[in-house]
């Protein structure tokens, strides 16, 4: 059974929803990344979504754009996003990893090599914003023979589209919250609640919210009506924010417990 | 060849809609949009009636006869994209694009723009039609392109500085995709190149497809046969995919795509997408990327900012892999001597972009014969380049004068 279900079911008996960050991996380093992972599992992150460092980010706001520049300035590749998975399962890091990555890092590792490593590293679920229905045919197969699930993004934009997209989604559907790019916002699409109750109609697969919430209130409001609620670009700007404690071997410990501080607010 | 692209937006394997799916809904409403109004004959003639009386079309197809003479090969005729309305081709697609925008109902557009001759023709078709406008343009750009900037602010438009990435066109492509993503509901993008998701490298292609359909027409009038060659310059490639395409089906005639070289294609710096790039998905449909092995995007270099882009058009990177087109490299320094050489021996100061065409030209037409003709896709004028020039000249005020 793939890790997100085993997740989700048991997240469903405690009737409780699940609480997702999102990092850029390698923001700042890579061993820094493995720190905030184990610190965000301990602060109750029920699942993580590992952002890939890309040169062109375009679902992504400042915040995440920054992030993925302080990556890239590493050389942080795909594979060594992939192998951070491997290093969590080692240091005893239980909670299901989902990859995010635009596609053409996965195109040009192959797709074939991308779905044996992402296997074999140990990672659940594949987040691909530029890859709309039309064009995946090919990932979703490969995904669907591997058992790691294609999560598929809708927004309020998606109309029509979004029975034909929920009916293919495995782990869940990622609704967008808002028109736009990530980012820390204050207002959601104004039909949003109705949104959510027509993806809600057309799957059967839990749905997880995500894009501009970045508080305990407007977890809670979505915490009710969702099955997750993916936290990014706030997480993303904690760490922005403690990047001189967390690049001093002395104050290391200090800044991961900030954040691990912030995400554990988030849970209430 | 067949009709392409297909429903789906591929040119052969090339092309599609890489984009996030809150953008895809308004893909399909402009796809559907464009087929309806491009059918329309109301629509057809109110475009046509623009790019003649407001535009000037048709442009003429000039026999460079010095500078032919000189070369002592082939015969070089310039199609002059640069006698348009705001100096190059790019107002063909502005004004198709503009109107079908006033179609639809929207009342603010988007664009980005390079060297600004992009942005021009959107600020400019905004203004002659109504509509509010922002473009949005690179930090380093806005600095080396200044008048542009005014120009731009003159005819109404917003200009908005892009400070993130290599804050250059690429990122200022970057940028205004994601502005449109948060303001879908009525903004109207005119992408200004052959490029991004589909329907807009088809869409660009046909508004730009009248420099080829006007060529055509004109060197059969004027030499009683088609040409042996057409060469254009590449960035995204409009005006090359504009002159290209109503030739595609003529065997005969060789189409040659130009491509900046900046300080070498063996250097970090250049713009050869087709020379050093690989397949890859980039700004929404699959082409070839300049890239390193991790499939991050390289910045781009050319001394003319409207090819600094590591992108291109899918339907160029089918006619490569399908051995219709050649592309083909040329560095900075012959570009600059291109741009010389056509001011002093036709009276022409090409824009830095079409110099590149021109250099590749110099090249070509001393190799062959003198019953050969090339025809060659003068996009743009100079006038916005003299500034730089002056600089990489190393010209100063009294030179100038």
């Amino acid at each position: 059974m793939n890790l997100i279900d085993a997740k989700f079911a048991s997240l469903k008996r405690e009737g409780r929803s699940a609480l997702m960050p999102f990092i850029t991996v390698g923001d700042p380093d890579l061993d820094t990344t493995l720190e905030l992972i184990k610190e965000m599992e301990r602060s109750g992150a029920d699942m993580i979504e590992l952002g890939v460092p890309y040169s062109d980010p375009l679902a992504d706001g400042p915040v995440i754009q920054r992030a993925s520049e302080r990556a890239l300035k590493g050389t942080v590749t795909l594979a060594d996003c992939i192998g951070i998975a491997e290093r969590a399962r080692e240091a005893g890091v239980q909670i299901p990893l989902i990859l995010f990555t635009y596609f053409n890092p996965v195109l040009q590792y192959g797709l074939d090599a991308f779905f044996e490593l992402v296997v074999a590293k140990g990672i659940s679920g594949l987040i691909i914003p530029d890859l709309p229905i039309e064009e995946d045919q090919e990932v979703r197969e490969l995904a669907e023979g591997a058992n790691i699930h294609l999560i598929p993004l809708v927004a309020p934009t998606s109309q029509d589209r979004v029975k034909r997209i929920a009916s293919k989604a495995r782990g869940f559907v990622y609704c967008v919250s808002s028109l736009g790019v990530t980012g820390v916002r204050a207002d959601f699409h104004s039909g949003i609640e109705q949104f959510l109750a027509t993806v809600r109609e057309a799957t059967d697969q839990p749905i997880c919210i995500g894009f501009g919430i970045s508080n305990r209130e407007q977890v809670a409001r979505f915490e009710r009506i969702c099955d997750g609620v993916v936290v990014g670009s706030a997480i993303v700007r904690q760490i922005e924010e403690q990047l001189p404690l967390l690049q001093n071997s002395d104050t290391r410990e200090q800044g991961l417990r900030l954040v691990g501080q912030f995400v554990a607010s988030l849970k209430g | 060849m067949t009709q392409i692209p297909d429903a789906s937006g591929r040119f052969g394997k090339f092309g599609g809609r890489y984009v996030p799916e809150t953008l895809m809904n308004a893909l399909l409403e402009l796809e559907e949009a464009y087929t309806h109004y491009s059918k329309d004959p109301e629509f057809q003639r109110e475009v046509r009636e623009l790019l003649h009386r407001y535009s000037g079309r048709p442009t003429s197809l000039y026999y460079a006869k010095r500078l032919t003479e000189l070369l002592g090969g082939a015969k070089v005729y310039l199609k002059r994209e640069d006698l348009n309305h705001t100096g190059a081709h790019k107002i063909n697609n502005t004004i198709g694009q503009g109107v079908l925008a006033k179609r639809m109902g929207k009342t603010k557009i988007i664009a980005e723009t390079g060297a600004g001759q992009h942005g021009v023709a959107s600020a400019t078709i905004a203004a002659l039609l109504g509509l509010e406008c922002k473009v949005f343009m690179g930090e380093e750009d806005m600095k080396r392109q200044q008048l542009n900037v005014f120009r731009m602010n003159l005819l109404g438009s917003e200009v908005v500085p892009v400070t993130s990435g290599t804050k250059t066109l690429k990122d200022a492509c970057n940028e205004t995709l994601r502005y449109w993503v948060s303001h879908v509901d009525d903004t109207y993008y005119i992408l200004g190149s052959a490029t991004g998701p589909h329907p807009y490298p088809m869409m660009v292609r046909d508004f730009q497809r009248i420099i080829g359909d006007e060529s055509r027409e004109q060197i059969l009038g004027l030499e009683g046969r088609l040409p042996d060659y057409v060469v254009a310059a590449v960035g995204g490639g409009s005006n090359a995919m504009g002159i290209f395409y109503p030739f595609v089906n003529d065997d005969g005639v060789r189409l040659l795509g130009v491509e900046a070289a900046g300080r070498g294609v063996d250097t970090d710096e250049h713009a050869a997408t087709m020379t050093k790039g690989r397949h890859g998905v980039f700004q929404g449909s699959l082409s070839y990327v300049l890239q390193d092995d991790h499939g991050q995007v390289l910045p781009a270099h050319s001394i003319s900012a409207g090819l600094d882009y590591p992108g291109i058009g899918p339907e160029h990177a089918y006619l490569k892999d399908s051995g219709r087109a050649e592309y083909v490299p040329i560095t900075d320094a012959e570009a600059l001597d291109a741009l010389q050489l056509l001011s002093r021996t036709e009276g022409i100061i090409p824009a830095l972009e079409s110099a590149h065409a021109i250099a590749q030209t110099l090249k070509l037409a001393p190799t062959l014969d003198k019953d050969k003709v090339i025809v060659v896709c003068l996009s743009g004028r100079g006038d916005k380049d003299v500034e730089a020039i002056m600089g990489y000249l190393g010209g100063n005020d009294d030179e100038s004068h």
